[in-house]
């Protein structure tokens, strides 16, 4: 049973993969989006490196064009 | 009792609207607009220590000294001192950033810094705060010509260059609160993660989601994270048949600048 949080809800089978991976299978684009983890934002270079684990709780947010 | 009439301190002994502006304007009282703390009325009210009453004479260009207390005279007490001391950064001078600068500048913010690289075009038109005489014009050096007409009294600074991943953090040190105005997706996104990760991070408040003519009552302002609120309704993007438009492009403007407003005057909830 996962419990990490991702955009307010409960996601399963997401522990244990890193934070790119997660947002690849999603199928978001990196360039287009910004991912608050536990309260910090992390930059497009880190997602690599962040291992998503139990309790975890982020926010990813994807901007469309227009202005 | 020590009042304000025109941003002037008076002491009176008058008690009621219809006697100040007989001893203060003895011409013809209908020509006369009458604002009590912020909001205007005919009406013969009583006044109180302490209040502010603007009185402006219709189609008579004020004096420079009455000039700035007869532009704030319809905004809430106490606003217009705390928006006058704030710098507020717009990036992007587009259908979002032109209509937020716009609307800050007319609520008195003092400071405003616009960055945008691009100049005015005809299709600009349609929803960008920009007439004829700016085509080929920066959208910065117009904008600022734009403002100083609607409010000579608060201060613009300009950038006109592209904001990129090495000048972002640079470019907008000295601004504690920054508008995300871009029309790109990913210089949205550039924006965002170059200034959240800056310390201290700036509130940011930015917006996505306002192409196409769907309902107004789908764009929102919500706090996504701690310092960026968005506003928008985070879908509608601009595409091949689904345009921007004036009406829908303004009301997320509108969202993005009251946001700023609650924000200046200590309101963090979107």
């Amino acid at each position: 049973m996962s419990l990490v949080v991702i955009n307010g809800q409960q996601v399963d089978n997401a522990e244990k993969m890193t934070l790119k991976d997660y947002l690849v299978r999603e199928g978001y684009v990196l360039s287009r989006i910004a991912v608050e983890y536990n309260g910090e934002i992390i930059p497009r270079e880190a997602y690599g490196e962040k291992q998503l684990q139990d309790g975890d709780c982020l926010e990813i947010i994807s901007f469309v064009g227009g202005g | 009792m020590r009042i304000k009439i025109n941003g002037k301190e008076k002491i009176t002994e008058l008690r009621d609207l219809y006697s100040i502006k007989a001893g203060y304007f003895p011409g013809n009282p209908e020509n006369l607009v009458v604002i009590l703390n912020g909001f205007q009325t005919p009406d013969n009210l009583q006044i109180n220590d302490g209040d502010e009453i603007v009185l402006i004479e219709k189609g008579e260009m004020p004096e420079q000294t009455e000039f700035e207390a007869m532009l704030s005279a319809r905004h809430t007490p106490g606003v217009y001192e705390r928006v006058k001391k704030a710098r507020v950064a717009v990036a992007g001078l587009g259908g979002l950033g032109s209509n937020i600068a716009v609307a800050l500048a007319r609520t008195g913010v003092g400071h405003l810094h616009l960055v945008d690289f691009d100049v005015v075009e005809p299709s600009n038109l349609n929803r960008q705060q920009y007439r004829i005489k700016h085509l080929g014009m920066y959208k910065t050096e117009a904008m600022q010509l734009e403002l100083a007409e609607i409010n000579p009294f608060i201060s613009v600074s300009i950038d006109t260059v592209r904001v990129t991943e090495k000048n972002a953090v640079a470019l907008f040190a000295a601004d504690e609160i920054v508008c995300e105005a871009f029309d790109h997706p990913e210089a949205k996104a550039l924006l965002i993660n170059s200034l959240l990760t800056r310390c201290p991070a700036p509130k940011i408040v930015g917006g996505s989601g306002m192409a196409g003519f769907e309902s107004s009552n789908t764009i929102q302002t919500q706090r996504v994270m701690k310092n960026f609120y968005l506003c928008g309704d985070r879908q509608t993007q601009a595409q091949v048949g689904r345009g921007l438009m004036a009406p829908r492009v303004g009301v997320c403007a509108g969202h993005q600048a009251n946001m700023v407003l609650r924000l200046l005057l200590g309101q963090e909830d979107a």
